[in-house]
């Protein structure tokens, strides 16, 4: 018999209240840490997607729309834009490399990006087999997409219109896998890669193709040659100077029928949006807490009540005050150390429900049983909120008098 | 001698001083303290447990002075030389019947009696670990008695034992009391107003206000 034994016997004594702040504090706790987890990961998810993009030109309508459909490829892509247009802003001395993308199309709700190599190397993509396409109709499948597909290379597929499962299919010629990529925890794993020249004669009737056209080796960087009035969905922009920053969105947006978003602008000005809802969320998850710390300083007075007498006697038989104190603040501290435990438990397991029945894209990216050094701070919050409930009790404890409570 | 008392007195504020009988008692010697409701009974009990320390006068126990003891170091020597037993049982109803004995050893840390041998000597073997809360009166008196020489005290201090037994049972506890004394070599003093006692201890002084 000791004092943490003790201190648990009395916990285990009063199992309904007990258990009610266990479960409050664990409640509170858990929504801290499924909001901690999300943030973190997102953030950092977006700031990797969006790493060597400074600018991103496509059609005009809401830059947020655009930069969700180019960048994250979650969002409906604003329309298309003309590629002679696109191949004059491109000649400024302020870019130091485009990546046009066509967008547009799926393979059983996998988006499909034409583009060319330098996509890769933007996303420093590794082949884990394979190699990257030279020919119209070849694609290359990252990581997830070819899980998800279950294709292996030199297989061979059809896309179809649009970017959501279910639409037309392409009866046209089929595409064939050439190269898989390894994972990078990055977008691009959910991808379908391939040349833009394959998503435009995708989209042609099949005798107004050129037939040599489909036997030559496309462009492996930069705007593919058309002899015809073609389109592109949007352009991926990385600056030589930082005077590119200030130059080229204005001469843009101004100057051209495009428009320009940055990265960095519009997902900021998301997460003010999104802010408010997460400081709703943690506002309540502190109240939670409060509360649960008030139950528990309730809990802990009244038992105090009960048990006087208990506390004299302890006394009696030799217990120092500050073993009374410790006595105290043992069974508090023991209480929000199984709450914080069954709070991160619960938070985490919450967002692995949350990623195993979403269908949303961008939450299932999401990894559930990462843990982040900042839970330890949770635990420490739940500690705080522990002894700062005890110190009423644990001073009235400390006060105890032998003879007045037990010859009453 | 194992327990003294010398010239004892002691006041509340505000209110007249109470002055005790000197006492003294060897190994396995019992005392009767007798006293009407408010004569100072208790006082006598708490000075001599050391819960209230005396205005004037000493209280030697096993040659220690106990108001030459203060803090921890008095609590631990209540806890390793004296055993209480109160009025009411005030058993821990949180924990079983042997865990009501462990944590009395738990303070003290001395080896003390064997709790298995103390609970059969009782006759209550068969509760060890039954829950508090399911004891008959006479059972958790006994517990208390238990838990009062768990740690082998050199004074057994018992403060009105038998007033809510029936005329059997106060008979054993008392016969209880003064053989476990006896075993474990300590002096027994009973502080009491019940007249029923007095036919088993024959050594008695009485506490008057005066």
């Amino acid at each position: 018999m000791n004092l943490v034994k003790l201190s648990w016997k009395y916990l285990t004594f009063r199992p309904l209240s007990t258990g009610l702040n266990l479960l409050l504090l664990a409640f509170g706790l858990s929504i801290i840490t499924v909001l901690l987890l999300v943030q973190d990961q997102l953030e950092k998810k977006i700031t990797q997607d969006a790493a060597g993009i400074d600018l991103v030109v496509g059609a005009k309508g809401s830059p947020l729309q655009l930069i969700l459909s180019s960048v994250y490829h979650v969002d409906f892509p604003t329309g298309n834009i003309n590629m002679e247009e696109a191949m004059r802003i491109s000649r400024s001395r302020l870019i130091k490399q485009v990546i046009p993308l066509a967008l547009g199309d799926n393979v059983q709700g996998l988006r499909v990006v034409g583009t060319n190599h330098d996509f890769l190397s933007l996303n420093q993509a590794e082949f884990a087999s394979g190699k990257p396409w030279e020919y119209p109709f070849e694609v290359i499948l990252g990581a997830e997409s070819a899980r998800i597909l279950k294709l292996q290379l030199g297989d061979t597929f059809r896309g179809s219109h649009g970017i959501s499962v279910g639409s037309h299919e392409h009866e046209q010629h089929p595409f064939k896998v050439t190269g898989i990529l390894a994972p990078t925890g990055k977008g691009i794993d959910r991808l379908v890669l391939t040349s833009i020249e394959s998503l435009w004669y995708t989209h042609e009737e099949a005798d107004s193709i050129p037939t040599s056209s489909i036997d030559l080796p496309v462009s492996t960087h930069g705007f593919p040659p058309s002899g015809q009035d073609r389109e592109v969905t949007s352009l991926l922009i990385q600056f030589r100077n930082p005077m590119g920053a200030i130059q080229l969105p204005r001469m843009i947006n101004s100057g051209t029928s495009m428009q320009a978003a940055s990265p960095a602008f519009e997902m900021a000005r998301l997460f003010e949006l999104l802010g408010i809802g997460v400081k709703v969320l943690q506002g309540l998850a502190i109240v939670v807490i409060l509360i649960a710390g008030l139950g528990i300083f309730i809990a802990l007075y009244n038992s105090f009540k009960e048990r006087k007498y208990d506390l004299a006697l302890l006394r009696a038989l030799g217990a120092s005050r500050m073993q009374l104190v410790a006595l105290v603040v043992m069974e508090s501290i023991l209480l929000t150390t199984l709450g914080a435990g069954l709070g991160l438990l619960m938070g985490h397991g919450l967002l692995a429900v949350l990623v195993a029945f979403t269908t949303q894209e961008a939450f299932s990216v999401l990894q559930p049983w990462v843990f982040l050094p900042q839970e330890g701070l949770i635990i420490g919050y739940a500690l705080a909120v522990g002894f700062l409930a005890s110190l009423l009790p644990a001073w009235s404890a400390y006060q105890t008098s032998i003879a007045k409570q037990l010859t009453k | 001698m194992l327990v003294q008392t010398k010239s004892l007195s002691f006041s509340y504020p505000g209110q007249e001083t109470l002055t005790f009988p000197d006492i003294s008692l060897s190994a396995g010697e019992a005392l009767l303290v007798l006293g009407k409701s408010g004569s100072g009974k208790t006082t006598f009990l708490n000075l001599l447990s050391g819960l209230l320390t005396p205005k004037h006068g000493q209280v030697i126990l096993d040659g220690t002075i106990l108001s030459d003891l203060r803090g921890q170091r008095l609590d631990q020597f209540r806890a390793s030389h004296l055993g209480i037993v109160f009025q009411k049982p005030h058993l821990i109803a949180a924990l079983s019947v042997k865990e009501n004995l462990e944590i009395a050893r738990y303070f003290v840390k001395t080896k003390g009696n064997p709790i298995p041998s103390l609970l059969q000597e009782l006759g209550i073997e068969d509760k060890a670990k039954a829950s508090v809360a399911t004891l008959s009166e006479g059972e958790a008196q006994r517990v208390s008695i238990a838990r009062a020489l768990v740690n082998s005290p050199k004074l057994i201090l018992a403060d009105e034992p038998t007033s809510s037994l029936d005329d059997e049972h106060a008979e054993i506890v008392i016969q209880l009391l003064k053989e476990q004394a006896i075993t474990v070599g300590a002096a027994l003093v009973i502080v009491t107003h019940d007249q029923r006692v007095k036919a088993s201890i024959s050594n008695v002084v009485e506490v008057k206000h005066r």
